[in-house]
């Protein structure tokens, strides 16, 4: 396979990336989706090639999503998970860059509660870095599975409308998002309560709406966000009853949205509370398909990274 | 007054000689010498003064000739964080920065709020000599925010002012009692304005880039919250207000108003709030280098802060000095502490950035470092009338210096204006009387 459009050693955000790279990956990932199809699920691509999951922050699914990446393309997976970050606890970027240089691993897959640690480590090390959540930054694999799973129902991201919904402020699946949906030339706009949104949203050049049956206007795909609904968001919503009341994805509202409209979201969904179970489990849903197209968006970045030396 | 001059044993006399003095607290700016006598006191200003043997000619050909600078916002992190900078270390940092003067705040390890804390600081100052080193005491017992400090004892100690700074006094009830028992001393309560409960976990000014950033952000509103409360417990006690570090636009309007109101209230700037804005921050990449507290905010604060600064609202400049250990500033930027150093950036910044820009005159330049703060804290300082202390200090308008953090004799190296060519900087000073000569450290 030729590694065209893609010269990168790092995936870091949809911000540094061009219209030609966004589709350099997703033109790779749709020949490695066939791979879950096969009865062996397995490629010689990486092998010999070691993959750390260096993940600072809890997270199954995304870290589950890159190991069965990793492993389908024959890398040796290494998972590290140091939740409770030890880089607060005196350890510094550059002791955890000394150390990884050191097991010199060909890819670092790394998840932190931080805005650009992988930049800031990326910047300091040979081996390749995928940013799989910084913070409420960037989360570039989710923007990217998420373009693919649409091109699967769609010709096209360019000309759609898009409905960005919920915890905008702490979202950081919205920002690669909508970095990567305005760089494919689809509309945006982000909707929620405004004690979840950021003062300066319209900082991210979209429309911003504050009612759901205004954002869901006319919108093409509807991405629904996870609700946290932890103590520490009580400022921010009363409940999660109302919540649902207020904001939550019900077939009623979605009938706003254009006839056909495709319903996303990043999972793991919180049913009555941000999305009605007839909403996640009906047909406009592509929760599911999302699952598996970021397997495959997952194998075509650790190609395009650390595959094919020829 | 509160007196100052005891700090500093003086020498002999000195003659600073052929300089263009520049004093804005008596309207001179001339070619003059500068006497100081050996009670380490200015004895006269007048063209060419002749004298005799056994006095010290300092040359100052070429160069201004000004009161020697005041920085009244510092933290020398002596006693209890030592890894960061000391007394010693400060006073290096403040000479090659052309400061004779700083205030260093009360948050170090143990707190400031005792005589012996102060009475330590006093001596280890004394010992070097090289710079007056002003302490300022906490108005908090531990900076807990819960009861007073002995605000009697700490002024015979020797503190010039009171704060808490580090942490803002949040309950307003034990503010309105500070502002009134500091009436019977008659300095000023100094508050690091913000409220903690909209501050949050914020790690940069909430706006624009924060939002692109994904980092969680202080919005103006913190401050501007907390100086509007003050403001109305300064009126109501007639005590004196002074606010550090102003960062927002909408809290110099603010002050703008209280001071047409009557009321006592004094603020301070710092070059990096007059320089630098939140787009600078996203621009770095999140260099903690780039984080401080209060956050640099937008081009709109900043021009609101320069607006205030030439209209008077605000009254001085001050660094802000906070010294973090290389290691400290090695974290990720939401993980590395609050605060840049500024001793030895400041004096080449306003003049390259404000001088020689032509967006402040160099003689108000010079009052923002020395009249204006000593009155602001009702000191004897800033001025070369005959009696005053013989402080001084010379500047070379002309020098390019670039900023180099490891020529800093400060100990610690955190600056955002790494590599910044300038043109201005300072000399040398002389503290009563006695040339203090500290430069940049050599190059490697
Ligand atoms: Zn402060």
């Amino acid at each position: 396979m030729a590694k065209s459009g893609w010269q990168r050693k790092d995936l870091l955000g949809i911000a540094e990336l061009e219209r030609t790279e966004i589709e350099a990956v997703l033109a790779t990932a749709a020949s490695f989706h066939e791979v879950a199809t096969r009865p062996i699920k397995k490629v010689p691509t990486l092998r010999g090639k070691t993959v750390l999951n260096l993940f600072f922050e809890p997270s199954t699914r995304t870290r589950s999503s890159f190991e069965i990446a990793e492993k389908r393309m024959s890398a040796d997976a290494i998972n590290f998970s140091t939740a409770g970050s030890s880089l607060s606890k005196g350890e510094s970027l550059l002791d955890t860059t000394r150390n990884l240089q050191a097991m010199s691993p060909d890819v670092l897959v790394i998840r932190h509660a931080h805005p650009r640690v992988p930049h800031q480590l990326a910047a300091r090390l040979d081996t390749s870095v995928v940013n799989a959540g910084d913070g409420a930054h960037e989360h570039p694999t989710q923007a990217l599975l998420d373009a693919f799973t649409i091109l699967q129902h769609r010709e096209q991201l360019d000309g759609l409308r898009v409905a960005i919904l919920g915890d905008i402020e702490h979202s950081r699946v919205v920002r690669s998002n909508v970095l990567l949906l305005r760089k494919m030339g689809a509309s945006v706009v982000i909707g929620g309560p405004y004690t979840m949104m950021p003062r300066s949203a319209e900082a991210l050049g979209v429309d911003v709406a504050y009612s759901i049956d205004e954002a869901l206007e006319g919108a093409d795909v509807v991405m629904m966000l996870r609700v946290q609904t932890e103590r520490q968001s009580r400022m921010s919503i009363p409940s999660a009853d109302e919540y649902f009341a207020l904001f939550g994805l019900d077939r009623a509202r979605l009938r706003r949205a254009n006839e056909g409209a495709l319903v996303l979201h990043p999972g793991p969904i919180n049913r009555g509370v941000e999305i009605a179970s007839d909403v996640a489990d009906g047909r406009a849903s592509l929760i599911l398909e999302q699952v598996s197209s970021g397997v495959a968006v997952r194998m075509a970045v650790l190609y395009l990274l650390a595959g094919g030396a020829s | 007054m509160s007196s100052v001059s005891s700090v500093i044993r003086a020498s002999g006399a000195l003659l600073v000689r052929g300089g263009r003095v520049v004093d804005p607290s008596q309207g001179i700016d001339d070619e003059v010498d500068v006497l100081i006598g050996d009670d380490g006191r200015v004895e006269r200003l007048s063209g060419s003064i002749q004298v005799g043997e056994g006095v010290e000619v300092l040359d100052a050909a070429g160069l201004v000739v000004c009161p020697g600078l005041l920085d009244l916002h510092v933290h020398l992190r002596e006693p209890g964080q030592e890894y960061k900078e000391t007394i010693e270390s400060g006073s290096r940092a403040a000479a090659a920065g052309g400061f004779t003067t700083v205030a260093c705040m009360a948050n170090t390890v143990p707190v400031n709020d005792c005589r012996s804390v102060t009475e330590h600081i006093v001596r280890a100052a004394q010992r070097c000599g090289l710079a007056r080193v002003l302490p300022v005491g906490a108005i908090s017992k531990g900076l807990r925010g819960e009861e007073l400090a002995e605000m009697g004892d700490l002024v015979s100690a020797g503190v010039v002012a009171f704060s808490d700074d580090g942490r803002p006094v949040e309950h307003a009830e034990l503010m309105r009692r500070a502002l009134l028992y500091a009436r019977h001393f008659g300095l000023p309560v100094v508050q690091h304005a913000q409220d903690m409960t909209v501050t949050g976990d914020g790690a940069m000014h909430e706006g624009p880039s924060s939002t692109r950033l994904g980092v969680p952000g202080v919005p103006r509103l913190a401050e501007d919250l907390m100086v509007a409360r003050d403001l109305l417990l300064a009126e109501e006690t007639g005590g004196r207000y002074h606010v550090q570090h102003l960062s927002s636009g909408r809290s110099v309007e603010l002050i703008r108003e209280a001071k047409a109101r009557g009321v006592a209230v004094t603020c301070e700037v710092t070059p990096h709030h007059l320089l630098l804005t939140d787009r600078d921050v996203e621009e770095s990449g999140l260099d903690p280098n780039f984080k401080m507290n209060p956050p640099l905010r937008e081009s709109a604060d900043r021009d609101a802060l320069l607006a205030g600064l030439l209209d008077g609202t605000i009254d001085f400049i001050a660094s802000d000095h906070a010294p973090h250990h290389v290691d400290e500033k090695l974290l990720d930027f939401v993980a590395s502490p609050f605060g840049i150093v500024g001793l030895e950036t400041t004096v080449s910044l306003l003049l390259d950035r404000l001088v020689h820009a032509g967006k402040i005159e160099l003689g108000e330049m010079i009052r923002l470092l020395t009249s204006a703060p000593a009155k602001a804290f009702g000191l004897e300082l800033g001025s070369l009338r005959p009696g005053a202390p013989g402080d001084v200090t010379l500047l070379d308008l002309e020098r390019e210096v670039t900023v180099d953090p490891a020529r800093f004799q400060s100990k610690s190296r955190n600056t955002p204006f790494a590599g910044w060519r300038l043109r201005g900087a300072p000399v040398v000073t002389v503290l009563a009387g006695r040339p203090i000569r500290v430069e940049p450290r050599p190059e490697r």
